[in-house]
């Protein structure tokens, strides 16, 4: 991908700074309630199952599987197009936004359901996102 | 039937749609609301309620030289005028107010004093779908897609075939931008733009407004036009991160907000003589029949290409043209409303011969709100 400096990078709130802390040290963070449960993203400080405010953060496997995907032809800033927009299905039950990276940009490539891994990639001293590349089925 | 309470007296759109670039944003609500206060006889001094979104409904207010005493600036996408009838319908059955004003106008196009909208990097969005690249709708709300595709079996040729019906219906508008008739083999040819959506299955970019007058059916008779009714409404949300959708393959807001509205409407699908589902890109009807029950999950694909929205076909869908081919500026909700309302006036360009009852449903953001109004022309 072009410089990626030049992507539109989060600016974590109180609320998500955990997640983009796990992010930087190499860790997928989700959140898990207490009362009911419920594995959620993206982060709050309480379930949006139950709404209790008993809810602990947790390490994720960081494996997934492609949900739904669009592949962009018009390039924003930080991307050489064609590239990925990709929604992940996480092992824990929710979804996230992310690209697919380390494969070939194209539909035979990027085949809904195929397993995938979680990979980090640096893009300022604060922030790594979460990216994420074909894994080994489970 | 429940008796019919609030009704629609005055429905245009602005003179000139497509490329306007000799009118601000402010102007194109102004232009669309002094044309639809001339359609029902009106001036501002009657207007006693105003809602509106994309500019505030204290400057389009201002700007007209109306003093409300009902305001309602919903601003949900797209689909905000839908809420906004609904809202306004509510508000003069309980006499807050007795006239409303509905506005729209965005210089989607020329960007002639166009604010815009982006989400800021610290709010939910900015944080954990911006980074990933998106450009706009074309790359979300599509994102969807082939999630639909594969358990539903949906083909790219129908996929497609969206648009060349959409453009059947354009042919027939004279004020449609685009007119000229499409293969499925030219859509899938047309430059791609995120796959697996092309151009031809992307909404148009173009300038324009429109405007509706609202009071109670009682009053309605005295007024120049057919009096339409509102029978029915339904608004719903769910999320305003598409990434978040609850089932990539079903809206949660359609089928909240058009369940409401036919129950309310106390109608069946059979009862349906006409409908607009918002048309940003082209799964969005293929979304809207499925949700709002007129066929069964995995069967709107096949329904489309069988030709039953089509001219001639039982369930005349996007008679306009379609965000597709008729215009879209951005926020297309308003210009559905107005093609429903010229349905049931018999003023259509693509008319609908003796259409009694109409449906207009809206989607705003992507997949984030939904509104579905039911009206008729029966009293």
């Amino acid at each position: 991908m072009s410089d990626a400096r030049r992507r539109a990078l989060p600016v974590p709130t109180p609320e998500t700074e955990h997640f983009w802390q796990g992010t930087a040290a190499g860790e997928l963070r989700l959140q898990r309630c207490g009362a009911c449960e419920q594995v959620y993203f993206p982060p709050r400080p309480f379930c949006p199952a139950c709404a209790s405010r008993d809810v602990e953060v947790f390490r994720a496997s960081g494996r997934a599987t492609l949900y739904s995907y669009v592949i962009n032809h018009r390039p924003g800033p930080g991307f050489d197009a064609p590239h990925s927009i990709a929604v992940v299905q996480l092992e824990e039950g929710p979804r996230m936004m992310t690209n697919v990276v380390g494969c070939p940009q194209t539909p035979e490539a990027l085949e809904l359901d195929m397993p995938l891994e979680v990979t980090f990639e640096k893009m300022s001293d604060e922030i790594a996102l979460p990216l994420f590349q074909p894994g080994a089925s489970r | 039937m429940k008796p019919n309470t609030v009704a629609i007296v005055g429905a245009a759109e602005t003179t000139d749609l497509g490329k306007v670039p000799g009118l601000s944003q402010l102007q194109l609500h102004a232009d669309a609301a002094l044309n639809t206060m001339a359609d029902a006889g009106l001036g501002p001094a009657d207007i006693d309620g105003v809602a509106t979104a994309g500019e505030s409904p204290v400057g389009v207010a201002h700007y007209l030289g109306i003093t409300p005493r009902w305001v309602d600036g919903t601003g949900v996408g797209g689909c905000s005028f839908m809420l906004h009838v609904r809202h306004a319908a509510a508000a003069i059955h309980a006499g807050h107010c007795t006239t409303v004003l509905i506005t729209h106008g965005e210089s989607g196009r020329s960007q002639v004093g166009r604010a815009g909208y982006r989400s800021a990097p610290s709010s939910l969005g900015g944080q954990f779908e911006a980074p990933y690249g998106p450009v706009g709708p074309p790359t979300l709300f599509t994102l969807p897609v082939l999630r639909y595709m594969k358990d539903w079996g949906l083909t790219h040729e129908q996929l497609a075939t969206v648009a060349v019906v959409q453009r059947e219906w354009a042919a027939r508008n004279p004020r449609a931008s685009y007119r000229e008739p499409i293969t499925v083999d030219d859509v899938l040819s047309s430059r791609m733009i995120a796959y697996p959506f092309r151009k031809l299955q992307c909404c148009l970019v173009t300038d324009g407004g429109g405007a509706l007058i609202l009071t109670s059916a009682e009053r309605a008779r005295d007024f120049p036009q057919p009096v339409v009714t509102i029978v029915g409404t339904g608004e719903s949300s769910e999320t305003p991160m598409v990434s978040q959708m609850e089932d990539f393959t079903t809206s949660r807001a359609f089928r909240v907000a058009g369940s409401q509205a036919f129950a309310e409407a106390g109608i069946t699908h059979s009862d349906v003589d006409h409908l607009m589902i918002y048309d940003a890109f082209a799964h969005l009807p293929i979304y809207g029949l499925e949700d709002l029950g007129f066929v069964g999950r995995g069967e709107a694909g096949a329904f489309i290409e069988e030709r039953h929205t089509a001219p001639g076909g039982s369930l005349p869908l996007n008679t306009n043209g379609g965000g597709l081919s008729y215009m879209h500026s951005g926020m297309y909700g308003m210009y559905a409303l107005q093609e429903s309302v010229r349905q049931l006036r018999g003023t259509a360009p693509a008319q609908v011969e003796g259409a009694q009852v109409s449906i207009a449903h809206g989607v705003g953001g992507m997949f984030a709100a939904s509104g579905t109004v039911v009206l008729t022309n029966q009293a």
